[in-house]
């Protein structure tokens, strides 16, 4: 078997500002990072790394943040050389920058168009100013919408995120706000119904009692209604937050769904790669300038490496699979698992649970239906042994 | 040692409604002869487990011997014995009165007379005592002791004229308590040339001595040496030491005639030593044994289970080392589809279970839940087969079951007029009949008969409550009756889940068949699929309740960076699915279960 196409993920871990929902590695630093330092130890570890692996085809590159537009774009650039250097990128390799929709980053995104980008992904997250506000955004809804328009000018693809299901927000609202979402866009739509994650500001709130979520009940009829206007404009959801048009889906993204090899490089990027039979979970420091000493003293910034069991392999492989409308295919599961489908599923759940019409089998894969996608986080562990 | 004359002992014990003054009064008696000096007085020195200690209760009998030098100038034995004061321990109680000839009765003057006086009263009565009514704590602005004395010859029916007024606090009039004792209370009987005869009050276990037994000699003689026969058991033994309290052990040659003491025997658990057995010499046994023998029998049943599987062996070395001390008490292993493994207990009655628990959890750290306690259900089949059923969970189909007998009791209810409407309603609500109902000063006395079964679902809760702690209760038992019982099992998922099964009178059924399902309704959270709660006898659901389906449950974010965060969540969801139990396709949380058992208690 030929090894796996590679997709490389490249983590840029700084903003302007923290918001208060976010638990990503980003961190602020008020008189800007060292981009030449940084963009350096990328580069080295991104060397390292290939170095390791040895040559293989390179299908997508992705920028994460953190706030990967505020890099400088001759550094994007140098980035995708060496990348496309030491690879072999496939002809129609995508490369997605996240970029935020604030005037400053605008006036970029000509260079990361330039410097090879050919997805951006803009951070929008809502249309609504007061909303902005609540979540702590550096743009307004004037400014997002001229971003929008830039981008789609420059890019020949086009993605930007959505945070819903924000406290009071109605269905009403909601359907209004995504409606005019979507007459902005778009092939692509990330649309998020907003989590509490441990440790942010807004966890703290929440623990409070000063922000509260709607209620399951009140979740769950938010994303069919999401799920139903996405659909009138033509994008079908292909995972639990991700709509595009056919075959506008972002394929980096889907290397990890469907349980695929990727490097990760920067601080706190993981990687998976499956070599010679063995399953290697790679992180690496979290602390940026931690991170770059160590890049610059070893030549990587790795601080786990571990070689996964069969078992876990099995259940990330399912984890991340049932996430999508096509599902998994068990041939592919027990590939990459290395166990054999039945060890991996307990079958007398399974059938109930296709019975319960949580999931189905559509061409030979397993899938989740929508009912059970809305209640995968408590499916699997009944599904899995 | 020659044997102290019959007629310079006298055998008698305390007997007293809870905090009217048994324990201070006892305290005063041994202080004040000499017993014990200043410095070793520790307050209420007979009671000797912390637990006692801390809920003012005796749950072993003691004894302590007193030397008290009368107005008469002669010097007596006095032999004060301290009973368990609770009807659980009814025939642990009537053994304590069988070794003595009188009783000082102590009633609080300020309080009156309480249905634990009564109780205790007949009891000494029954078992032939000589009694000296005691009114304590004259001290108090709020006694009434003429008041008291009326209602002690009204109520109780005997003459409380020369009642002895005393404050146990201040230590007011105990010489005339002493003096009482000597003049007013029979001296034992008995014959020192009889073969020997002694009765078996109680025994506890001692880590150094083996199993120490508290005996009272009727006939003849206890020597050291001497081998004796306990003559229910039929076991031997060879006496190691012969004593008396005083109240620490003091070692004696022999004990004879009247006399009360202890000795040990390398008994290894007190199994082997029934209360009320009769203790004779293996050589030259006495050919009757003394009246009144029976071996303990549990009356409330109920499951007991650790909460972390893990100290299943834990529990069944506590539960072994419990019964070294306490034979009443009984033990079977017992498994649970709801609770796993555990054991079924058996106890003389609602607080002996509660001290038991107690000490599992205080004594050996022990994290327990407890199934709803059980009656002992006489039940008799179709086929004319009879049996005894500890258990709901074992009842068999009602279809084979011809009739079933409940235990009843005999409760008898003090309480301040004002409240005896919500009492009188309480007693009817629980299947009460009335017996009798007298008035004694504005206090009701309300005796009625209730099936033992609805006392143990939480009637002792309900009758402090209505009466806002007023009320004061005791009970004997009263003898089997056939009822209209049925038992209810609740299914969750149409599978029963044992550890629920209860059993109640039809009339019942309904109510509390609904009021436990909505109960679990609160307390089971929402899962992937829909839960059907059922209450039903035999075939017949009875109440219905359905938890729904949860309607959300998914990480709205995952890719890369988050596979290892969002498996290591998987793998500890997997690792807390141990601590579910499974119905079909569903799994409980035990938490559920011990939660739902914790309401109803
Ligand atoms: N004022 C007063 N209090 C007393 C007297 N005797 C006992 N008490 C108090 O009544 C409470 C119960 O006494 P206790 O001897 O433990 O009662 P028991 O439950 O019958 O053993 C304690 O707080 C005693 O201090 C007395 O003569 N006068
Ligand atoms: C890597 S993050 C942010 C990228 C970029 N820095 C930005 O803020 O636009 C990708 C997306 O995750 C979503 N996201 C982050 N935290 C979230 C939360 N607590 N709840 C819901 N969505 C969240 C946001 O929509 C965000 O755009
Ligand atoms: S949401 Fe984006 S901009 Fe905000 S802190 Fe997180 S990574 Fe930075
Ligand atoms: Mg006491």
């Amino acid at each position: 078997m030929s090894p796996e196409p590679l997709a490389l993920y490249i983590h840029w871990p700084f903003c302007l500002a923290k918001c208060p929902y976010c638990d990503f590695n980003s961190h602020v630093r008020p008189e800007g990072p060292d981009h030449a330092r940084f963009t350096a130890a990328l580069r080295a570890e991104l060397a390292h790394e290939a170095a390791r692996v040895g040559p293989r085809t390179l299908s997508s590159i992705f920028f994460g943040g953190g706030t990967p537009s505020l890099m400088r774009p001759e550094d994007v650039a140098a980035l995708i050389a060496d990348a496309t250097r030491l690879f072999a990128p496939s002809p129609d390799i995508e490369i997605t920058l996240e970029a935020n929709p604030t005037s400053v980053e605008r006036e970029k995104l000509r260079g990361f168009r330039e410097a090879g980008v050919n997805r951006l992904s803009l951070g929008v997250q809502a249309l609504d100013g007061k909303a902005l506000g609540f979540l702590g955004r550096q743009h307004d809804a004037g400014e997002a919408i001229v971003a929008l328009e830039v981008a789609r000018a420059l890019f020949p693809r086009l993605s930007f995120d959505m945070i819903y299901a924000r406290p009071g927000q109605g269905e009403a609202e909601w359907r209004a706000e995504l409606r005019r979402a979507l007459d902005l866009a778009a092939d692509h739509l990330s649309l998020y119904q907003l989590t509490i994650e441990p440790g942010t500001r807004f966890a703290t709130e929440h623990a409070r009692g000063a922000i509260q979520l709607p209620e399951s009940d009140e979740a769950a009829r938010l994303y069919h209604a999401t799920a139903e206007e996405a659909a009138r404009f033509g994008l079908r959801f292909y995972e639990v937050s991700n709509y595009a048009k056919p075959g506008a889906e972002s394929r980096h993204n889907l290397a990890y769904w469907r349980y695929g090899d990727y490097l990760g490089i920067g601080a706190g990027a993981h990687q998976r790669l499956l070599q010679g039979g063995t399953m290697l979970a790679t992180r690496r420091h979290r602390a940026p300038e931690e991170w770059a000493a160590r890049v610059e003293q070893h030549g990587h910034g790795t601080v786990e490496e571990t070689s996964l069991t069969p078992r876990e392999r099995g259940r990330e492989a399912m984890l991340m699979g049932l996430r999508l409308a096509e599902g998994v295919l068990p041939a592919r599961v027990e590939a990459r698992s290395g166990l054999p489908w039945a060890a991996i599923i307990d079958p007398v759940m399974l059938e109930a649970l296709l019975e319960e019409d949580y999931l189905h089998w559509r061409d030979g894969h397993l899938a989740a239906t929508p009912e059970g996608l809305l209640r995968l986080d408590a499916l699997l562990p009944v599904l899995l042994r | 040692m020659p044997d102290t004359p019959l007629d310079r002992i006298r055998n008698f014990s305390i007997i007293a409604h809870i905090d009217h003054g048994k324990s201070t009064l006892a305290d005063r008696l041994i202080q004040t002869t000499g017993a014990i000096s200043a410095r070793e007085m520790t307050e209420q020195v007979l009671d000797n487990m912390e637990l006692e200690k801390e809920r003012g209760i005796t749950i072993k009998a003691q004894t302590v011997r007193l030397n008290y030098l009368a107005k008469d100038g002669h010097t007596y034995v006095l032999n004060l014995m301290d009973t368990p004061g609770h009807v659980d321990f009814a025939y642990e109680v009537s053994r304590s009165l069988a070794a003595c000839e009188g009783s000082l009765l102590v009633v609080d003057a300020s309080q009156g007379v309480e249905a634990q006086t009564l109780a205790n009263v007949y009891q000494a009565i029954d078992a032939g005592h000589e009694i000296v009514p005691v009114l304590n704590k004259v001290d108090l602005p709020a006694a009434e002791p003429e008041r008291v004395k009326t209602q002690i010859e009204d109520v109780i029916g005997i003459p409380a004229d020369d009642a002895v007024m005393i404050s146990a606090k201040t230590g007011l009039n105990i010489d005339q308590v002493l003096e009482a004792i000597v003049t007013r209370l029979p001296a034992p009987k008995g014959d020192p040339n009889a073969p020997t005869k002694a009765l078996l009050v109680d025994s506890w276990y001692d880590a150094y001595l083996g199993v120490i037994v508290l005996v009272r000699v009727k006939d003849g003689h206890l020597r050291k040496g001497q081998k004796v026969r306990m003559m229910s058991s039929g076991s031997i033994h060879t006496l190691e030491q012969v004593g008396v309290f005083s109240p620490k052990m003091v070692a004696v040659d022999s004990l004879g005639p009247g006399e009360m003491g202890f000795f040990t025997a390398a008994i290894k658990t007190v199994a082997d030593t029934n209360v009320g057995d009769t203790v004779t010499d293996d050589r030259h046994p006495a050919t009757e044994a003394l009246a009144g023998f029976k071996p303990s029998v549990p009356v409330v049943w109920c499951g007991l289970y650790p909460v972390d599987a893990d100290d299943y062996e834990k529990l069944r070395d506590s539960l072994a080392k419990l019964r070294l001390n306490d034979a009443s008490f009984h033990f079977e292993p017992e498994t649970s589809a709801a609770l796993g493994f555990g054991y079924r207990c058996g106890f003389l009655g609602l607080l002996h279970l509660e001290i038991i628990q107690e000490r599992l959890s205080r004594e050996f750290d022990l994290d327990l839940i407890a199934t709803a306690p059980s009656v002992v259900y006489k039940l008799k089949r179709n086929d004319g087969t009879e049996e005894d059923i500890h258990n709901p969970a074992d009842m068999p189909d009602p279809t084979l079951i011809q009739t079933i007998s409940e235990p009843w009791i005999k409760a008898t209810i003090f309480v301040p007029d004002e409240y005896l409407g919500s009492i009188l309603t309480l007693c009817n609500e629980r299947r009460g009949q009335q017996v009798e109902l007298t008035y004694v000063g504005s206090r009701a006395m309300a005796v009625y008969r209730l099936p033992l079964n609805e006392v143990v679902f939480d009637f002792y809760d309900r009758l402090k409550s209505v009466s806002r702690g007023y009320a004061s209760f005791d009970y004997a038992m009263d003898g089997y009756e056939p009822g209209d019982l049925v038992k209810i099992s609740i299914l969750v998922n149409a599978e029963p889940v044992d550890a629920l099964s209860f059993m109640a009178h039809r009339a019942q059924a309904d109510r509390r068949g609904r009021s436990i399902c909505e109960k679990l309704k609160e307390l089971i959270p929402r899962q992937l699929f829909k839960i059907p709660i059922q209450a039903a006898i035999g075939g017949r659901v009875i109440a219905r309740e359905t938890i729904s389906a949860m309607s959300k449950d998914v990480t709205a974010k995952c890719y890369g960076g988050d596979i290892s965060r969002k498996r290591k969540l998987l793998d500890k969801q997997k690792e807390g699915k141990k601590r579910m139990r499974q119905f079909g396709k569903v799994e409980i949380p035990q938490s559920a279960f011990i939660a739902a058992l914790k309401m109803d208690a």
